[in-house]
């Protein structure tokens, strides 16, 4: 029997029999798994960090390769680098685009003022190429370059941050989900690890920088919540990576072999490299996507909108004016486009006129060579003639010849 | 009947000396242990300098290299503090002794170096330091009523230490290097070395060796200092072997730990972590064993005197140099 049960406005009904849409998420998935997924992460921190190991090993692929021997030279260089490298990993039948962003000379140099500054720059014109997509009329291939987290790298000194960390924390926070991770930190003992972690965080309180807090849903199961929780403690995570496998015991570790012992990097006991991989990839990428989209994009977005009226109000927020603006322009490339077939037309036209021109002088010319032959031929002829004719009985003009030879 | 000129003879050089044999027993052989004693009543001074990024363990390697709690190692600065804008120099002095052997230990902190987010000059307070410690000293030389013995506070050795980045040095570490290295002895040193495995290691330090080279820096040991005409023996022959081998393993790889862990059932020093156990005083493991005997146990008196022969000297005429045409320029 029907048992409505009013609350807040929404009244809750019992179904009576099977409908069928708790099929949805299940054609939600088949449609995902076929549009495929992009997911983009920027690497930041000094070089020698272990950056590159550590998106080889989290992707378990080669996606950067080996460090190339840097020739000795005295030149210095000056500014820091934004390299992009993109990879199509697939497993059990998904489909990732995965976009690694990386930066190499971030905070190498003897002066590191503004280095946050390129890659601020980069993540911004990410976002703007996508505000300029989002405005088009024709919105149906989005691509999204929007960088989803950015995994910044502390060296393990095991006292606090240091300058530059805070800047490009403060810095950046605001416009990208930060991830801080504690790098290559095998060489930290437990107490250290507690203790630094613990002054990080002090530290990013104390300068009020937002880093990515995985969020809490309160209709997940137990075990999620408890997950979660775990993975907030333990952030910072303290990574350690390495794509070479030893043999401990009988099995196949990944890890980094010392004299004084192995450290695994999927052990969570050693290091927080698997609660990383949780997070980043396992659990919790839709939602760094979806905060990107929902919250740091939109704030973007409104401040440079705002800004931009300020300057211009009578710019392109009119769908309308927008769609007559589109019009305008499909016009004109039109335009433009005829112009161009119209210029290689004649162009070739030309070309044509001028070489039938070309054949037909020659053709003149080679008849004028034949008949000048020809007249040559027939005057040689003639001559011939007269000379056969002379030579052989006497010419008309000399008939008294004839008589002689009866 | 001569009647020449009476050329004043002026001994330019030592008269040639034969060697002799003894025929008795004569006891000259005990001025090296007149010597000692005089040396243990005075006792030694020994000025170290220790450079790098906070977080390398400089101040816990100190504390390691001499047993003993000389320096704090906790991060000095808390959140609310104001970042510190040049390199400081901090100087503590201990009085440290061993089987009736005083020595009195300086060690200069440089806290600051490297950690700002622009750090063009940060080396230039410790250039001055350094330079004003022979000034001191030059000073002190040239007073007409100079005093006995002169208390020496010349920086004898300079710790540099590098970052473990297992790539390559810094320019920083390049730049700092080569003005340290004209005016004092440097022994560059590794940070926190167990975060290499033993094959980056050997690749890192090629790296800074050719590096090292490429850039033209003079390190001690350096080549044929003492050059004094006697015959090479055995010792000297020895000495150059040692150093040989040292230049080869610098920069030491190098572990520092105060505290004891249990290794074979001994309490050695080391670092425990989750999964693994550093013995430093194990060769295998680190090279602070050598580092230590390089520094207390064979070279110690080798580098109070090359500061004295080699750097202070080069400082001493470059000033009295400058001295000269500035009184010169002065006097026109």
């Amino acid at each position: 029997m029907e048992n409505p049960v009013v609350d807040q406005g929404i009244i809750k009904r019992q179904l009576k029999g099977f409908v069928g849409f708790s099929n949805l998420p299940r054609q939600v998935h088949n449609k995902s798994i076929k549009k495929g997924f992009q997911f983009t992460v920027m690497v930041v921190g000094e070089s020698g960090l272990g950056k590159s190991t550590l998106i080889n090993t989290l992707f378990n692929t080669s996606i950067f390769p080996n460090k190339e021997v840097k020739e000795l030279t005295t030149e210095t260089p000056k500014t820091v680098d934004i390299q992009t490298i993109t990879a199509d990993i697939e497993e059990n039948g998904v489909k990732l685009k995965l976009t690694i962003i990386d930066t190499p000379g971030f905070g190498d140099y003897v002066n590191n003022e503004n280095s946050w500054q390129p890659i601020l720059e980069n993540i911004e014109a990410r976002f703007d190429a996508y505000l300029e997509q989002e405005n088009r009329v024709n919105r149906k291939r989005l691509i999204d370059t929007r960088v989803h987290a950015c995994i910044y790298f502390i060296p393990p000194t095991g006292h606090c941050l240091r300058p530059i960390d805070i800047e490009f924390m403060s810095r950046l926070h605001h416009r990208v989900n930060l991830i801080p991770v504690i790098a290559k930190s095998d060489i930290l003992s437990d107490e250290e690890i507690k203790d630094f972690k613990a002054r990080i965080l002090e530290d990013i309180a104390y300068h009020n920088i937002q880093i990515y807090q995985p969020p809490i849903y309160d209709n997940d199961d137990a075990e999620t919540i408890q997950e979660n929780k775990e993975i907030i403690l333990s952030m910072p995570f303290c990574v350690v990576g390495s794509d070479k496998p030893f043999k401990v015991g009988n099995k196949n570790v990944r890890g980094r072999k010392y004299p004084w012992g192995i450290i695994e990097v999927d052990n969570p006991d050693h290091c927080d490299f698997v609660k990383l991989r949780q997070m980043l990839i396992r659990t919790h990428m839709e939602e760094l996507k979806e905060y990107t989209n929902e919250v740091l994009y939109e704030k973007y977005r409104s401040q440079k909108l705002i800004s931009s009226e300020v300057a211009d109000s009578s710019d392109a927020l009119n769908p309308l004016s927008q769609l007559d603006e589109e019009r305008k322009k499909h016009e004109l490339k039109m335009k433009k486009m005829e112009a161009e077939m119209k210029a290689v037309f004649d162009q070739k036209v030309h070309e044509k006129e001028t070489k039938l021109k070309q054949s037909e002088d020659d053709l003149l010319t080679k008849y004028k060579e034949m008949k000048e032959k020809l007249e040559l031929d027939r005057i040689n002829l003639q001559e011939r003639r007269r000379q056969a004719e002379r030579g052989g009985r006497p010419g008309t003009p000399e008939k008294k010849g004839r008589k002689f030879f009866k | 009947m001569e009647s020449g000129q009476q050329s004043p003879v002026i001994v330019q050089q030592a008269p040639e000396s034969k060697k002799v044999a003894l025929t008795g027993y004569v006891g000259f052989d005990t001025i090296t242990r007149q010597i000692e004693k005089k040396l243990l009543k005075r006792g030694f001074t020994l000025n170290i300098m220790v450079v790098g990024q906070s977080g390398l363990g400089k101040s816990t390697m100190v504390n390691t290299l001499f047993a003993s709690h000389l320096l704090d190692t906790k991060a000095t600065q808390k959140a609310s503090d104001p970042i510190r804008q040049t390199t400081e120099i901090n100087t503590v002095s201990h009085i440290i002794e061993e089987n009736g052997v005083r020595l009195r230990l300086s060690i200069t902190d440089t806290p600051g170096f490297g950690d700002q987010i622009n750090n063009e000059n940060c080396w230039e307070s410790i250039i001055k330091y350094i330079k004003d410690q022979y000034a001191t000293y030059l000073r002190k030389e040239l007073t007409p009523n100079r005093e006995r013995r002169i208390a020496d506070t010349r920086v004898h050795a300079v710790l540099y230490f590098i970052p473990p980045t297992g790539h390559s040095l810094k320019p920083i570490d390049i730049i700092v290097l080569k003005k340290l290295s004209d005016i004092c002895n440097v022994i560059p040193v590794i940070a926190k070395s167990d975060s290499l495995t033993v094959e980056e290691r050997i690749a890192f330090k090629k790296r800074i060796k050719e590096e090292l080279a490429f850039h033209g820096i003079q390190l001690y040991p350096y080549d044929d200092v003492d050059t004094d005409d006697y015959s090479i023996t055995e010792a000297d022959r020895a000495e150059k072997a040692l150093n040989q081998e040292m230049r080869e393993l610098i920069p030491f790889a190098v572990v520092g730990s105060e505290r004891n862990v249990v290794v074979d059932g001994k309490a050695v020093r080391g670092r425990k972590t989750r999964w693994g156990l550093v013995n430093i005083e194990d060769e295998t493991h680190c090279e602070f064993p050598q580092l230590r005997n390089f520094l207390t146990r064979t070279h110690l008196q080798d580098l109070i005197e090359t500061t004295g022969i080699v750097h202070y000297e080069t400082f001493r005429t470059k000033q009295l140099v400058a001295l000269k045409e500035s009184t010169m320029s002065h006097s026109r």
